[in-house]
């Protein structure tokens, strides 16, 4: 009854998005006000129903529905209840309609918040967001329906693949989509503007908080990934340039791009054409990457073929989507009006040279990526690319923005001056040379990328502290320092908190890499082994049992060579029994001074174990840069400015 | 440094920005492709055989795990086996920790080279994920060739 409940609700909502895409259109042309609101209230109406059928999805895998073939595909009673949870966007029909929650809780958060927005520019937005959740749910009803009932219904379900059934891939997609579906709205912002045929400060003003809460989702969901993978996979290693993971890393470097050329529309009313088709392309790579995902075109090209109509689907919305907003696109950007003038050496300048490397990057990923499925879909043979490919773009693309980054704050919109900036930075370049000296100095100059890796992130640590200081005026006026930290607005703290996450996870990668150790060996009980400065000695092993699982579990005594005792560290071998699956939990001991990580593998004969221990100095640098990259968006997002900008604009559209 | 007083002249330096970051990325590309390990090439055994693969060259190993060919070695941490796409059959050499769902009969990707014996040495073994998928590039392209009893069932990837 709830399921069918769901499957109502959904077709309402099919209904309610039907009438939202197309309607206020209509009231638009027509000038009519009562029909335009039709936008507003359809919004609200999706969002209800949308919510009334993901809460009838949760329900059943609640109370273990497996008359519901989604449930019992995925879902068993023993499951904990976090899992339950999570298994309901933990598969493709329940995923999809976490999506249509989400598209139409922004549809509806506009309708809300978006009042302070004139009323013709705000329904062309929400229509068009309408038009997605339209599309999404389309594919719900024909060719994915979560509601689908099973009979007979199975006494017990399949289960959830136990690889899923962690807390930090829990969490994991509905971060993701956040950041996905976020990027709908900076889509929906730009489409409505290109319909308009006008693109205004204020747009700039509106669509950067969206994309600032999109990438700030995307960046906690893609390293929440890489984390899940670092501890749950076992292979000590936290990114493989996985076309899974390429799939979300692509919309990230473009929100970046994008977060930083909405600075140069709101400021400047220059570069509005490249930040619209930056909105679209944001957007396309979100729904590429959902494609990807989901349609299993990764496993094999050909795997693609053995469910056609799901397959088609995705790759129609997809055409429709993309092509159609990039031919809008193509019609209506000419129109729009150019925007600020500026030199070669200036703010904006400095933010297209990001925004032109970070595209190029995406690019490269986007190559890396579709590669191989063009080669194999045309009969060309199968190849796979590797992590080198990728690495190499990295370096080459993102080492020249590491230095730029250093000096894009430091310039004055408009014109700026480069003698100047570098005076200012010379102390921050010099403190970097002589860490990449020493660093190559000390390793007898065998570990080139690393001192090079190293100068980079204390190049952009140092120039972040001096553009602090410089602004504050803490060499020049120094009494009037607690003054000026005090008025330096929220944005450029966030900026500077999100560019020392840069630093902080730069510093991560490249140290963990480097002087990573790793010892794979057979150890008795009693045999001790030595990973960096810390002695791991093997205590032997044990049967547990969990609440779907039976383990072994490995004890090691971890202490420091001179230090002494540290504690302990318990990896498992993980069976579990529906599905059949197993899993190993590596155990993890985060020091100051890095992390140390044990796996335990099988039994080797005569009571050893084969075990595989790693020393990895800071790898927590990765973690903790993210977490403040987030912070540093939360920060900007909370300036004063964002939340007062909008009534301010009215009047420049009453002028217009 | 004279500006850009016109917009004639943005649109100029707009365009050359444009072409320079067009050829930097084809350049990036192609020179990332020529690094060692960039591509490497999926090969199924017979395709090995019939492509004559020389010592040394990397690539990767795709296919099942010949059943009852699995052995450990007495170091506790050598593995070898027989990767199979049912008409050839190729010998695999590993030094590490399997994958927890590496199965005899089921599919496996390995990455390494030929040595002059002609064993595939791998430093990289990838098992499934999940016990409904076939890892990509496993199943016997030579279906009917097969009568691996794995191969029927696991050639479904349906859930």
């Amino acid at each position: 009854m709830i399921a069918e409940l769901g499957h109502f609700a959904t077709i309402m909502a099919l209904i309610l998005a039907l009438l939202g895409a197309t309607v206020p259109h209509v009231g638009i042309a027509r000038a009519d006000s009562r029909l335009m609101t039709v936008a507003d209230n359809t919004a609200l109406g999706q969002f209800l129903m949308a919510l009334i059928a993901f809460g009838a999805l949760t329900y059943s895998y609640l109370i273990s529905d497996f008359s519901v073939y989604a449930v019992a595909a995925n879902s068993h009673t023993a499951k904990p209840l976090l899992y339950k949870i999570a298994g309901v966007w933990g598969n493709h029909e329940g995923s999809l309609l976490l999506w249509v929650l989400m598209l139409s809780l922004f549809a509806a958060a506009l309708s809300v918040k978006g009042k302070k927005l004139p009323q013709r520019f705000r329904t062309r937005v929400i229509a068009v967001q309408s038009a997605l959740v339209l599309g999404f749910l389309l594919f719900i009803v024909f060719t994915s329906n979560p509601f689908l009932r099973l009979d007979p219904a199975p006494i017990e379900g399949n289960g959830l693949n136990p690889l899923l059934q962690d807390p930090g891939l829990a969490f994991h997609p509905p971060m993701l989509y956040l950041g996905y579906v976020g990027l709908s709205v900076a889509f929906s912002f730009a489409v409505a503007a290109l319909i308009e045929g006008e693109v205004t400060p204020l747009w700039a003003r509106w669509v950067r908080p969206w994309t600032l809460v999109a990438w700030m989702f995307l960046t906690a969901g893609i390293i929440l990934g890489s984390w899940w993978a670092y501890y749950e996979l076992g292979w000590g290693g936290w990114w493989f340039w996985d076309p899974v993971e390429n799939a979300s890393f692509m919309p990230w470097l473009v929100a970046t791009a994008l977060l930083h050329s909405a600075i140069v529309v709101e400021k400047r009313d220059a570069l509005k054409s490249w930040t619209i088709l930056l909105s679209i392309v944001a957007f396309s790579f979100s729904l590429l990457g959902t494609f990807l995902v989901r349609s299993g075109v990764i496993t094999s090209v050909h795997a693609f073929a053995n469910d056609p109509a799901r397959g088609v689907f995705i790759l129609g919305f997809l055409v429709v989507v993309v092509g159609g907003s990039l031919a809008l696109y193509a019609w209506r950007a000419p129109k729009l009006t150019p925007g600020g003038l500026f030199g070669l050496v200036s703010r904006e300048s400095a933010l297209v040279l990001n925004n032109v490397l970070l595209s190029t990057f995406a690019g490269v990923v986007l190559v890396g990526t579709l590669y191989p499925l063009f080669l194999e879909a045309a009969n060309a043979g199968q190849i796979s690319v590797g992590a080198p490919f990728f690495e190499y773009g990295a370096v080459v693309l993102m080492s020249p923005l590491i230095v730029a980054l250093g000096f894009g704050p430091l310039l004055a919109w408009k014109r700026g001056r480069l003698p100047r900036a570098a005076t200012t930075l010379l102390p921050a370049a010099i403190v970097a040379l002589v860490v990449g000296l020493y660093v190559f100095w000390q390793s007898a100059g065998g570990i080139l990328m690393t001192a090079f890796g190293l100068v980079l992130a204390t190049w952009l640590l140092a120039s972040v502290v001096l553009e602090i200081a410089e602004r504050t005026q803490l060499f020049k006026n120094p009494s009037a320092f607690l003054r000026r930290v005090k008025g330096l607005p929220r944005a450029s703290w966030g900026m500077s908190l999100a560019h020392t996450g840069v630093a902080v996870l730069l510093f991560g990668i490249t140290i963990s890499e480097a002087w990573t150790e790793e010892k794979l060996l057979v150890m008795e009980p009693g045999d001790t082994a030595t990973v960096g400065d810390y002695d791991i000695r093997f205590d032997g092993v044990k049967p547990v049992v969990g609440p779907n699982f039976t383990a072994i579990e490995g004890y090691f005594f971890a202490s420091h060579k001179t230090k002494g005792a540290i504690g302990t560290l318990d990896p498992q071998d993980r069976l579990y029994t529906d599905p059949v699956m197993n899993t190993t939990e590596a155990s993890i001991l985060s020091l100051a001074s890095g992390d140390l990580y044990a796996v335990i593998g099988e039994a080797a004969g005569g009571g050893r174990w084969s075990v595989r221990l790693y020393f990895k100095p800071f790898v927590s640098g990765l973690w903790l840069g993210a977490a403040l990259m987030v912070l540093g968006g939360f920060l900007s997002l909370s300036d004063r400015r964002l939340r007062i900008g909008a009534p301010k604009a009215k009047q420049v559209k009453a002028e217009a | 440094m004279a500006g850009l007083k016109t917009r004639k002249k943005q649109r100029l330096v707009v365009m050359i920005v444009a072409v320079a970051v067009l050829a930097l990325a084809a350049f990036l590309i192609v020179f990332a492709g020529r690094q060692t390990g960039s591509f490497n090439l999926f090969l199924q055994p017979s395709e090995v055989f019939q492509q004559k693969v020389a010592p040394g060259q990397r690539f990767r190993l795709g296919g099942l795990v010949e059943t009852g060919t699995f052995e450990r070695k007495d170091d506790g941490l050598t593995y070898e086996f027989r990767v199979t796409d049912c008409a050839a059959d190729i010998p695999v050499r590993f030094t590490g920790m399997l994958p927890s769902l590496f199965r005899e009969g089921q599919g496996v990707v390995s990455e390494g080279a030929l040595n002059a014996e002609g064993v595939f040495v791998a430093d990289t073994v990838l098992a499934k994920h999940d016990e409904n998928y076939a890892a990509p590039g496993t199943m016997p392209k030579n279906e009917e060739a097969c009568s691996h009893p794995e191969a029927l069932t696991a050639g479904q990837t349906g859930r």
